[in-house]
């Protein structure tokens, strides 16, 4: 059980694990265009978080409140391509700096409960019998709470921060991750080569760890990108919520919340910040859709 | 049994979660309650006044016993017994969620089991179509984007739902019909896989080579299957609704329980806020009981222990 246990790859066939590790995604990435237009939407949405400040025409947070009129409903021409918002801030500034809260949020709540989930979901599975029955009830009482309001209740006690959201959406997130690892486990864990690890006298984190971890990686990532897309909308409806960030940082979700009141007026206060939040997610789970249908065959 | 015990698990779960969350520190009860600006002597008298000077354990019981018999207590924002303010709230957000079952049912349904009859067909791959591009669309984003285009474009229906003038149907179109958008290419979808699982079957294959009719196979044989696991996810979707149901009164500001447990949370009113939770942790904890045992009715291979 203790590291010192962990033999050495040698041990195993280390050509294998080679073949492992070079069978990048992007080959199997490119045989499904689908996989392919999702992965160019996070890349772009990546690119904007990364280049922001000089892609953003002015600072999110600046106002220009006596030169431009409230809520200037100006596309195209004028100085504000999206136009302004009720504080008379540059939209489309706001938008682009609002990708980075979102793209640092979604992957880090996302990485939270995989890592989590992952461990318990090994530890479920390959112990089986009382440890996974409890762990299994635990999963099973956090799912059967409805997610919003979870999401209300702990905030609202909390307070609403980075930190805070990225635990909420790791508490409901965890289950799920935990489930599929744990029903991966079950299966992998009867395998040969499970035996065999067994026989040559690795330790438990060294069969959980090399031997079966990496033999589910396949169903993992393409899950891991679906529930990252599922973040990215949970992370827009807190914000929409008025759970989100606090206010002068800009977040997608919190600027449809802001022209929540006035969308019936001035639709483009809501729309950029809405058509951002779903193609995110869209790409996310078109990407997870490429990787499934690429490992099928 | 086992699912009633599972249910009653949950509920306690949720009352000591909300316990321990809003009702441990009898100091931050009273700060809620008074507001940040009461003294310490105030805040200690409130306290004694409230029965706070109890231990914990002690509180808890008292509290879970007031709330088993429906007596949440008085709600600070409403000036009100929470439960004179919660049950109206509830009945309308329950009347948002039969309408949006008295769509999504009659249309996702026959979509997927047609979908599901012919693999690969228009009609399934137009169902698969819809169902991936709705199912990336989260409530608030088909709220903002039918408002805009039903509301500021078309001036069909009113943008908002909070019927000063008494109930007005009108003004459930637009939840309803965002509510009914994010789900029903899910449920279709769902339908679909079923169906087609069946489809393939052997037993399906014999009744179609000896000669059986369309209709017969599909209402007398195909049917009574396929429909064990869109049945479950429908019950299992009250509690997504729960959560959809939030977000569209939020946008519209319906006088629902979502606004109401969003407004208390806003407000810090704990009373409101606990009772608004509890309920709806018991009514998603109802409906996965009631989709176990009816799955296990549906499915006689299925035995509950």
């Amino acid at each position: 059980m203790t590291e010192g246990q962990v033999v050495p790859p040698a041990a195993s066939p280390a050509g294998l694990r080679l073949n492992v590790l070079t069978r990048l995604y992007p080959a199997v990435l490119f045989r499904s265009p689908v996989g392919l237009a999702g992965a160019a939407i996070l890349l772009f949405w990546l690119a904007v978080a990364a280049f922001a400040p000089w892609i953003a025409p002015f600072s999110p947070t600046r106002s220009f409140m006596p030169v431009a009129p409230m809520m200037a409903a100006a596309p195209g021409g004028g100085r504000f391509w999206l136009g302004t918002d009720l504080l008379g801030r540059d939209l489309l500034s706001r938008l682009v700096w609002g990708t980075r809260s979102v793209v640092v949020y979604a992957p880090l709540a996302t990485a939270s409960a995989y890592v989590i989930g992952i461990a318990l979901g090994l530890w479920a599975g390959y112990r089986r019998g009382v440890t996974d029955m409890l762990l299994s009830r635990t999963a099973d009482l956090v799912l059967a709470f409805p997610v919003v309001p979870l999401y209300i209740v702990l905030l609202s006690k909390l307070g609403s921060s980075g930190f805070n959201i990225v635990f909420a959406i790791t508490l409901s997130t965890t289950p799920g991750v935990m489930r599929i690892m744990r029903g991966l486990t079950l299966d992998l864990r009867e395998q040969a080569y499970v035996a065999a690890a067994r026989l040559r006298g690795e330790g438990t984190l060294a069969i959980l760890f090399l031997e079966i971890l990496p033999n589910a990686r396949a169903t993992l990532i393409a899950d891991a990108c679906m529930r990252l897309g599922y973040v990215v909308t949970a992370i827009g409806t807190l914000g929409f919520l008025g759970m989100g960030l606090p206010p002068p940082t800009p977040d997608w979700g919190g600027m449809i919340e802001e022209g929540r009141v006035l969308a019936i007026l001035f639709p483009h206060l809501v729309l950029p910040p809405c058509l951002a939040i779903v193609s995110l997610a869209l790409g996310c789970s078109m990407l997870a859709d490429g990787l499934r249908r690429g490992e099928g065959r | 049994m086992k699912r009633i015990a599972a249910t009653l698990l949950t509920a306690v779960a949720a009352s000591i979660l909300l316990f321990l969350l809003f009702e441990l520190s009898p100091r931050s009860v009273a700060i809620a309650t008074l507001g940040p600006f009461a003294t310490p002597e105030q805040q200690t008298l409130w306290l004694q006044a409230h029965g706070y000077m109890q231990p914990p354990q002690v509180r808890y019981c008292r509290w879970l016993g007031h709330f088993l018999i429906g007596d949440f207590g008085q709600s600070r924002a409403f000036a009100a017994p929470v439960s004179s303010v919660l049950w109206p709230r509830l009945g309308h957000s329950l009347i948002l969620v039969a309408c949006f079952f008295a769509i999504t049912l009659p249309v996702a349904l026959p979509l997927g089991i047609a979908a599901g009859l012919r693999e690969g067909s228009a009609v399934d791959r137009i169902v698969s179509a819809i169902a991936v591009a709705t199912s990336a669309l989260p409530p608030f984003a088909s709220a903002v984007l039918l408002s805009a285009l039903l509301v500021t474009r078309l001036h069909l229906v009113p943008g908002t739902s909070i019927m000063t003038e008494g109930w007005d149907w009108r003004q459930v179109v637009l939840p309803v019909l965002v509510l009914v958008l994010s789900d029903v290419g899910y449920l279709a979808r769902i339908t679909r896989t079923s169906m087609a699982e069946i489809m393939a079957t052997p037993y399906i294959r014999a009744a179609i080579l000896k000669g059986m009719s369309p209709a017969r196979i599909l209402f007398r044989h195909a049917l009574r299957n396929a429909m064990i696991t869109p049945f479950t996810i429908i019950m299992l979707q009250v509690n997504w609704a729960i959560g959809g149901v939030v977000v569209v009164e939020a946008f519209y500001s319906f006088h629902g329980i979502g606004t109401l447990l969003l407004q208390a949370a806003l407000r810090k009113d704990l009373p409101l806020l606990e009772a608004a939770t509890f309920v709806l942790v018991m009514i998603a904890g109802i409906t996965q009981m009631l989709a176990d045992i009816g799955y296990a009715f549906l499915n006689p291979r299925i035995r509950l222990s």
